[in-house]
């Protein structure tokens, strides 16, 4: 039993957030609004230095100051979208974890549904022809002496 | 037939991989090309005057961001003079994040190639720019607008193909 639980306890670890973690820098927020769109926003963008961080996990110095910018910008009262148009016109898509849906990302975000549905194609065609074959026994003999060990 | 449809797969994967390979994710396209250099308007770490983006309007320049503290500043600094000696374009330095004192000795011994150099203490004029890493050069003509974005330090092969030819034909638009 206690075994069961100390299993189920680091399982349940690993989905302790990174997030969870990150440096918390001393930022003052007039309301709790804000301060929820600083790290929302913090979040979904991306550090250039590292680019396998979102700004809230990155210590990169690039990332210190665009977090600065975003608290400057997320004071002055700006919209969420203003301020990732913002980002964005600096720093193009990239800067964003989600890409947005346009032309250009078309493979990106429809590309696994096409494998998806060509996999279960190429999946169920196989499994009709294995059924196929399993039937077609032609021989009259031989169709005699299955089911004589089949009846056996 | 059938039975080389796995080995075309495998061909087109090794294509797309191999394909995958020759590009440098670190290389982020800017979005500035073709549109207008951000607005500045900074001190001079040689001048009491101010140095603006409106103020080089009417003339094709270069914009090199550079800091005392970055190695490959240093490396590409040869090819910074290389270019100020033989153009006359104006060359604007833009000193990234640096202290004042370092950044005149760096320049005292290396040489100081620059026309200009606006300061940029705490980095927020890189980032209106869209800079993410330092050296970075920018090319600007004479509407303001930004012509080509250089992203890491300045090659020989860059300076040859891209920014003579490039600063040239800018030179002849009105």
């Amino acid at each position: 039993m206690r075994t069961g639980l100390f299993y189920l306890l680091l399982i349940f670890s690993l989905f302790i957030s990174n997030a969870c973690l990150a440096k918390v820098e001393l930022f003052e927020f007039e309301n709790d609004q804000q301060q929820q769109a600083y790290q929302t926003l913090s979040e979904q963008l991306r550090c250039l230095v590292c680019q396998n961080q979102n700004l809230a996990d990155s210590n990169a110095e690039l990332a210190q100051d665009m977090r600065n910018k975003t608290y400057q910008m997320v004071k002055q009262n700006k919209s969420e979208q203003d301020i990732i148009d913002y980002w964005v016109s600096r720093y193009g898509d990239f800067v964003l974890y989600d890409p947005p849906f346009k032309q250009i990302t078309l493979i990106l975000w429809l590309g696994p549904f096409v494998l998806l549905i060509l996999a279960i194609y190429i999946g169920l065609r196989i499994v009709r022809s294995n059924k196929a074959q399993e039937i077609t026994v032609n021989n009259k003999d031989k169709r005699e002496e299955i089911q004589k060990l089949l009846d056996s | 037939m059938n039975r080389y449809i796995p080995i075309a797969l495998f061909v087109l994967l090794v294509a797309l991989l191999a394909f995958g390979l020759t590009n440098d994710p670190k290389e982020v396209p800017s979005p500035f090309i073709n549109k207008p250099a951000p607005e500045f308007s900074t001190s001079q770490l040689y001048s009491d005057e101010m140095i603006s983006v409106a103020g080089m309007k009417g003339k094709v320049w270069v914009l090199n961001v550079f800091a005392s503290w970055c190695v490959s500043c240093r490396a590409e600094h040869v090819l910074i003079t290389e270019l100020a000696n033989k153009l006359t374009t104006p060359i604007v330095g833009l000193n990234y994040k640096d202290e004042t004192t370092d950044a005149k000795q760096w320049l005292a011994s290396f040489g100081n190639p620059y026309d200009m150099i606006a300061v940029d203490y705490k980095g927020s004029i890189g980032i209106d720019w869209g800079v993410y890493g330092v050296p970075e050069t920018f090319i600007i003509d004479k509407k303001g607008l930004i012509r080509h974005k250089q992203i890491g330090p300045v090659t020989a092969q860059a300076l040859n193909e891209i920014f003579f030819p490039l600063i040239e034909k800018l030179e002849k638009e009105s």
